[in-house]
């Protein structure tokens, strides 16, 4: 092997290799790495940005249309209710993903990990549900005959405010979209579930668009939870 | 002193991983690590994934403190809440880990280089890990870190284990590393 030396760059042929009387011809030297990263002409990245906003809220006009885009575009795709639930569910899985870390930091210093299902529930029920829509859900409930079903209500889910569903899809229920973000915080929580799906309530005269989130957990999620209240005591 | 910090994802893949010497009390900045300890300091961190699983339903805290040592390096962990581990492996004197060359049941005795540096490198972070004074310092590293990671996952385009490349995602982490560690 030729020792290498200074003057054996890219510009100036190895000894021995000669390419004159070849058809092949050599490559190109490398070129030096260049990132391809753009700042914005603000110079300022989303690492710029401050995460603690407080009670930052979104116009209720732009975020409807979006979500009817959102809503037409997976209708348009789809041949079923259950597979536009489904869409919708996919959706608005990475939000959740994304809203349990957000919502943690901005707690700050007293914040925790979720470790028990109840509190999992809870920062449902009550963190997540104000940092999407600015107030509590309405009701958080154990689903009487099954221990892996819990039920989170909303009697008048914000994402459904402009939505009217014909009559031959009365099914429907376009909250699949916040079901999806749950099931998002759920399994990035390590609360894996068998899904979580947004069902009509009906009977209610007060309340004729409240909503049920059913949220369905794992054998093994119930069997952890009851052995670490076990090892608690 | 060097420090090596890698952020492993939920399915315990590597997401990011740097290497960093103090700069505190006229360190370069620079890890003095062996050549040897790129590959190990992997293992050893991964190695300890199994004692973040022991403790992470025991313990509600983000920063889970020391979990694990090796030798001479220790290593604490930041959980956060989608189950995205932050590790910081430590070691006060990287020329006196012995690695492979290391034999159970005996204690080596440390190079004179280490003698020489004792005094020095008493008063450094990682000679004391478990030490209050070590534990804030990581806490508050680890919650810069935190914090551009969660802006890191903000961007629409980014999914849940993916490898963050973003330049100035490491260039944060750099400066927290050097106002902190």
């Amino acid at each position: 092997m030729p020792a290498a030396t200074d003057d054996n760059t890219y510009g100036v042929q190895p000894p021995g290799l000669d390419f004159k009387d070849s058809n092949t011809i050599p490559l190109p030297p490398p070129k030096h790495f260049q990132p391809s990263l753009r700042y914005p002409s603000s110079r300022k990245t989303i690492y710029d940005r401050n995460l603690s906003r407080p009670s930052s809220t979104t116009s209720l006009a732009s975020f409807a249309y979006i979500f009817n885009t959102i809503i037409t575009y997976h209708h348009a795709k789809s041949g079923s209710v259950s597979e536009i639930e489904t869409r919708l569910n996919r959706a608005g899985y990475p939000i959740g993903i994304k809203m349990l870390d957000l919502l943690l930091y901005r707690q700050s210093g007293k914040a925790v990990r979720p470790i028990r299902l109840l509190e999992l529930l809870q920062f449902i029920h009550g963190a997540l549900w104000r940092g999407l829509f600015g107030r509590a859900a309405d009701a958080l409930e154990q689903s009487t005959s099954k221990k892996n079903e819990y039920m989170i209500v909303d009697n008048e889910p914000v994402v459904n405010t402009y939505i009217s569903i014909p009559r031959e899809m009365s099914q429907l229920n376009c909250a699949a979209f916040v079901a999806g973000i749950i099931e998002g915080v759920c399994d990035a929580a390590a609360f894996g579930t068998e899904g979580v799906t947004a069902h009509w309530a009906e009977g209610d005269e007060m309340w004729p668009g409240k909503t049920i989130f059913l949220l369905k957990f794992q054998e093994k999620v119930i069997e952890r939870d009851e052995a670490i209240k076990a090892s608690v005591g | 002193m060097s420090y090596h910090f890698a952020i492993v994802g939920t399915r315990d893949n590597p997401l990011f991983d740097l290497d960093f010497g103090t700069s505190k009390l006229g360190g370069d900045g620079l890890s003095h690590f062996k050549p040897e300890a790129a590959h190990m300091n992997q293992f050893i961190l991964h190695a300890s994934l199994d004692m973040v699983e022991e403790v992470q339903w025991a313990n509600k805290d983000l920063y889970l403190k020391k979990i694990d040592s090796y030798q001479n390096n220790s290593i604490h962990c930041f959980l956060t809440a989608t189950n995205v581990k932050f590790l910081l492996l430590m070691n006060p004197d990287p020329s006196a880990t012995p690695y492979s060359q290391h034999t159970p049941g005996t204690t080596t005795s440390p190079p004179p280089r280490a003698a020489a540096n004792a005094k020095h490198s008493a008063t450094l972070l990682a000679a004391n890990p478990s030490s209050p004074q070590t534990e804030e310092a990581v806490r508050v590293f680890m919650g810069e870190v935190y914090e551009s990671y969660v802006k890191c996952t903000l961007n629409p385009f980014y999914r849940a284990n993916q490898i963050i490349t973003s330049p100035i995602f490491r260039s944060r982490v750099q400066a927290a590393a050097k106002k902190y560690l």
